[in-house]
């Protein structure tokens, strides 16, 4: 068994794992994080078995630590990831994604008469619901719930 | 509020609307005064709103202020295509102040965040339009003496009207009682009713429209839109549902007053006009008064 999970991941010296990311997400991850753009050594793998999620993904990044702020940003497509910190092989802290107050420029405005999907703005929203994640638009005031939230970037 | 734009009722505090509303109370005393002197007002009318656009620019004139604008989107450089952000900058520049109507909800907010000199919204599509707002509360005010403790009933289109909304969110600061009566699909939104059980506000909802008007301090009538039915036989039936007639009134409050945002198609039948319980023509003239309150309020002048 603990053979077969090396075999999945190989292990990275230094910098952050995040797993536990639903698998039909992995590339908005990418996305939203900008990691494509990075020149750290970055391995994924996708379609893995998970009892909590089916199929996850999970990402494992060298040297690359991640600030709160900036890591809360895939709270919609990732609600449930988990970040495994590592130095020098270990594990030396587990985070969760924490639920940020603002969401600017990631996911569109569910109302087709808002003025962000008619004028280059950037989308602003307010996190309303902690749990079931649901976006109050900070233009056009109207909501965005969990099921409409549509990713842009 | 000096310098501070007017996007959503929500904008401003209790506080502040209530400073609003005895300014509009001093300018109805003094209607006409000098102190916009010099001042350019920018009136951009993106989409025709005739009662809304004579109302501010009756209140600029009267105090002596000059507007440059347009009434239209068709005669303004939108037609060669220029965006809502470059119209707002450089309009910006030639004014001390934009009052502004657009069909796009949230662009009022977004003008806001992009222009030099504070913008006043005077609609954004289905979403906000706080100077009707606090036209509304004036003329409560005024009527009853008081914001507080009075009975408001709710009549028409609870669902899509933005007046009804806007109306609830600022009257919750001032402790009411809502009866909201309509037809089961131009019910008041949940996400409205949640933010009144948050506040801990008394609400009752009705289907007819009965004698339970007895005990309303304000009738607010709204006109049911034949666009919100996809079926005009249920049209034609429900808009002749909610229709307030003369004889309804015999045995209200001496203190009711009847409001509606204007303009109306049936819902308040002829025979009230002659009423003395009906508001809605003064209520427009209020609208006058409370623009003079707002605008001389942003600019710092009073």
């Amino acid at each position: 068994m603990k053979e077969n999970k090396k075999l999945q991941v190989s292990a990275i010296k230094d910098g952050t794992v995040i797993d536990h990311i639903p698998a039909k997400n992995l590339f908005k991850v990418i996305r939203i994080l900008g990691l494509m753009n990075l020149e750290n050594q970055v391995t994924f793998g996708t379609n893995l078995d998970s009892q909590k999620l089916g199929k996850k993904a999970i990402i494992k990044l060298s040297n690359k630590f991640f600030e709160d702020e900036e890591i809360s940003k895939i709270i919609l497509v990732a609600p449930k990831a988990r970040l495994n910190i590592i130095k020098n092989y270990e594990v030396i802290d587990k985070k969760l994604v924490s639920v940020p107050d603002k969401i600017i420029g990631i996911a569109k405005c569910v109302n087709p008469k808002c003025v962000t999907n008619h004028e280059k703005v950037k989308t602003k929203f307010k996190v309303l619901s902690k749990s079931n994640v649901a976006l109050k638009c900070l233009y056009c005031e109207k909501i965005t719930d969990e099921e409409h939230i549509e990713i842009i970037i | 509020m000096k310098n501070r734009s007017l996007v959503s009722i929500d904008d401003y505090s209790k506080e502040e609307i209530n400073r609003i509303l005895d300014l509009a109370e001093y300018f109805e005393e003094n209607p006409n005064q000098k102190i916009l002197e010099g001042k350019v007002i920018a009136s951009l009318f993106f989409e025709p709103s005739t009662r809304t656009r004579l109302s501010f620019e009756s209140a600029v004139n009267k105090l002596g202020g000059r507007i440059i604008g347009f009434t239209d989107s068709s005669t303004s450089s939108v037609t060669k295509g220029e965006s809502l952000n470059d119209t707002i900058r450089t309009v910006s520049k030639y004014s001390d102040l934009i009052v502004m109507r657009h069909p796009l909800e949230g662009s009022a907010r977004f003008a806001s965040e992009v222009s030099d000199v504070p913008v006043i919204n005077a609609g954004d599509g289905a979403n906000q339009h706080p100077t009707q707002t606090l036209l509304d509360l004036y003329s409560i005010k005024k009527t009853q003496g008081t914001l507080e403790n009075l009975n408001v009933f709710l009549v028409g289109d609870l669902k899509y009207g933005r007046t009804v909304h806007s109306l609830l969110i600022a009257l919750s600061n001032f402790n009411p009682v809502f009866n909201f009566i309509s037809h089961e699909k131009l019910r008041i939104p949940d996400e409205y009713k949640l933010i009144l059980d948050e506040l801990g506000v008394k609400y009752y909802e009705h289907s007819e429209f009965t004698d339970i008007i007895s005990k309303a301090d304000i009738i607010y009538m709204t006109r049911v839109q034949k666009e919100r039915f996809s079926d005009p036989v249920e049209y034609e039936k429900t808009k002749n549902v909610y229709v307030l007639k003369n004889s309804m009134l015999e045995n209200t409050k001496e203190n009711l007053k009847i409001l509606h945002p204007l303009p109306r198609v049936n819902e308040i039948d002829e025979d009230v006009d002659d009423n003395s319980k009906a508001y809605y023509f003064t209520q427009a003239l209020n609208g006058v008064f409370t623009r003079q309150a707002i605008i001389s309020s942003i600019l710092g002048l009073k």
